[in-house]
């Protein structure tokens, strides 16, 4: 018999009391061991989905089991195996980071002892051991949001969600954070990570789901997904616009400003023609770039493709 | 298994709430320990030495520290709970315990736990304030105990109900300011419901608080207004009824769960 899926949704759905409806029968499945990303825009179902796999929100129908325990049927089960990052600070700013750790791990039944040897290992981890102390209020953003981490793993869980883990966090933190997820996820922790940083999505997660308007509307590898992007855009700083543009086959060439232009052409194209085109007009490129993350572009035309179909 | 777990659970609210009420001890326990040096001192000793006695071999001011022990309690349990309960609410954090696999009744005995142990520590001061104002007995332990154990249980429910329902903190301000306060003054803490004239005295019978007070003073004077069982009855009946509907909102979500 093959080991049940990490998290198996099937056809859930979730309509608010003012009759929103969040979820329109959502089906999901994460293997064990993955780093899957789940995206979408705002308001397209993904805090509403994870608030009912942590059961912070009731379902309206449909089935969701992690490692094969119903979430319905046998909560506690499921609940044991998860851990939650949430998108809001949710701990008593109050009491310390020890004492929010140590108290999570006493809300899973686990021994007093063991949960201040974990705390430990976790508030080390995650470099929150020197503020161990402090009431948590005086941390700062980056600390509370690595807090939550660390609380979330007091009781080792077998599927942890990060909703939005690093929204507001410097760039240095955020690494350390991504870098602490990867280690706890080639560990053996299935990982669900919705996020707003498109590049990081990209970079950590080997599956992913879009969800828009309560309904998944992309769902694949990630190296599948980034294989139907076809086109891509650079952003070429130069030296001084030409008066007239040249003409390049397959390229697409809009100037921005005096010193920029934007080049739009096929991934399989290659570059060559373009600059041997700009340099016969005495065009010199001081610089290049990618103009946008390619999970970003390709996120950006299946949601609007979606709007349109809506629409 | 699961019962260890429960238990440990269970133990990890009990000791934050606990460490709540040591934290902020400026407004857990030393308001009640100057509001009845009040009461006993106007009340008791200036006033209540002009009213005589209230029973045979019962000053006014004996009288009056069983109730003014139960008004004690009463408040503090409801306060309590209600206040760290819907605190958790408003800050969030109740949702490490909703996300937790922890059932709904340990969250639920953990928080009445917590109010139960308030409502002692601020009688065991209000006795201390009392003793230096009279001497006091103690004719039958059980009853006493129970009693109080059954009262702060009652009112911790009823704070934990509030709490639940409420949605900004006057809600958590409004029952005990205009239901919970008129009952308890009218709950015969400083006179006799016997001595009320009909139609008051069959009213006042309807209030749950003068079972709870004078089966207090039974347990501490020997005196009492109304009879022990009729008294337990209303105790038991109250405390099955609020932790039954506690449950049931705590297994609904009603003002937890989206």
């Amino acid at each position: 018999m093959s080991a049940p899926p990490a998290l198996d949704v099937r056809n859930l759905t979730k309509t608010y009391a003012n009759g929103v409806q969040a979820l329109k029968g959502v089906s999901l499945r994460v293997e064990p061991g993955d780093f899957f990303a789940l995206l979408g825009p705002n308001g397209a179902g993904k805090s509403t989905l994870i608030g009912i796999l942590s059961s912070l929100v009731n379902a309206s129908g449909g089935e969701a089991e992690v490692f094969g325990r119903s979430i319905h049927r046998d909560r506690g089960g499921a609940m044991q195996l998860i851990g939650l990052v949430p998108q809001e600070l949710n701990f008593n700013q109050f009491e310390t980071p020890f004492d929010i750790c140590v108290n999570q791990a006493g809300f899973y039944g686990i021994p007093r002892a063991v949960a201040c040897g974990r705390a430990e290992t976790y508030l080390r981890q995650l470099s929150l051991w020197e503020k161990k102390d402090v009431a948590s209020r005086t941390l700062s953003g980056g600390m509370k949001r690595r807090l939550m981490i660390a609380r979330a793993m007091m009781n080792e869980p077998r599927l942890l969600i990060l909703d939005e883990p690093t929204a507001g966090v410097d760039i240095e933190i955020r690494r350390s954070m991504w870098k602490f997820v990867s280690e706890i996820n080639r560990a053996g922790t299935t990982v669900i990570l919705t996020t707003h940083y498109l590049e990081e999505a990209e970079q950590l997660c080997r599956n992913i789901a879009i969800i828009d308007k309560g309904s998944i509307i992309e769902n694949t590898s990630m190296k599948r997904l980034l294989a139907k992007l076809d086109v891509e855009t650079f952003v070429l700083d130069v030296a001084a616009m030409p008066a007239e543009l040249p003409q390049v086959d397959g390229v697409r060439l809009t100037p921005v400003d005096a010193h920029t232009l934007e080049a739009e052409m096929s991934r399989t194209h290659d570059l060559n023609s373009l600059f041997a085109a700009l340099s016969a007009r005495g065009v010199t490129v001081t610089s290049m770039r990618n103009k946008a993350n390619r999970l970003e572009e390709l996120f950006v035309r299946l949601v609007e493709g979606n709007h349109g179909k809506a629409a | 298994m699961q019962t260890q777990a429960n238990l440990v659970a269970l133990g990890t609210i009990v000791r934050r709430e606990i460490a709540r009420i040591l934290r902020i001890w400026g407004q857990t326990l030393l308001p009640p320990a100057i509001t009845m040096t009040l009461y006993f001192f106007i009340f008791g000793n200036l006033i209540g030495s002009r009213i005589g006695e209230m029973h045979p071999g019962v000053s006014y001011i004996d009288f009056i520290v069983p109730g003014l022990i139960m008004m004690a309690v009463i408040q503090n349990a409801y306060g309590n709970i209600s206040s760290s309960f819907f605190g958790s609410k408003f800050g969030r954090y109740v949702e490490e315990m909703l996300v937790s696999p922890m059932p709904s009744w340990v969250i639920l005995t953990g928080y009445v736990a917590g109010a139960v142990v308030r409502g002692l520590m601020v009688g065991a001061i209000v006795l201390g304030v009392a003793m230096f104002f009279t001497q006091i007995r103690l004719h039958h332990v059980a009853v006493t105990l129970t009693t109080f154990l059954l009262t702060a249980v009652v009112f911790a429910l009823a704070g934990f109900v509030n709490a639940v329902y409420a949605k900004k903190f006057d809600d958590i301000a409004i029952v005990p300011t205009f239901i919970l306060t008129p009952l308890t003054y009218l709950g015969g803490v400083f006179y006799p419901v016997s001595s009320l004239a009909e139609p008051w005295h069959t009213i006042s019978l309807a209030n749950p608080i003068v079972y709870m007070v004078n089966a207090f003073r039974y347990g501490l004077l020997g005196v009492s207004d109304v009879n022990l069982y009729a008294a337990y009855a209303v105790m038991l009946a109250t405390a099955a009824i609020l932790a039954g509907f506690g449950l049931y909102l705590l297994r609904r979500g009603v003002g937890l769960r989206a």
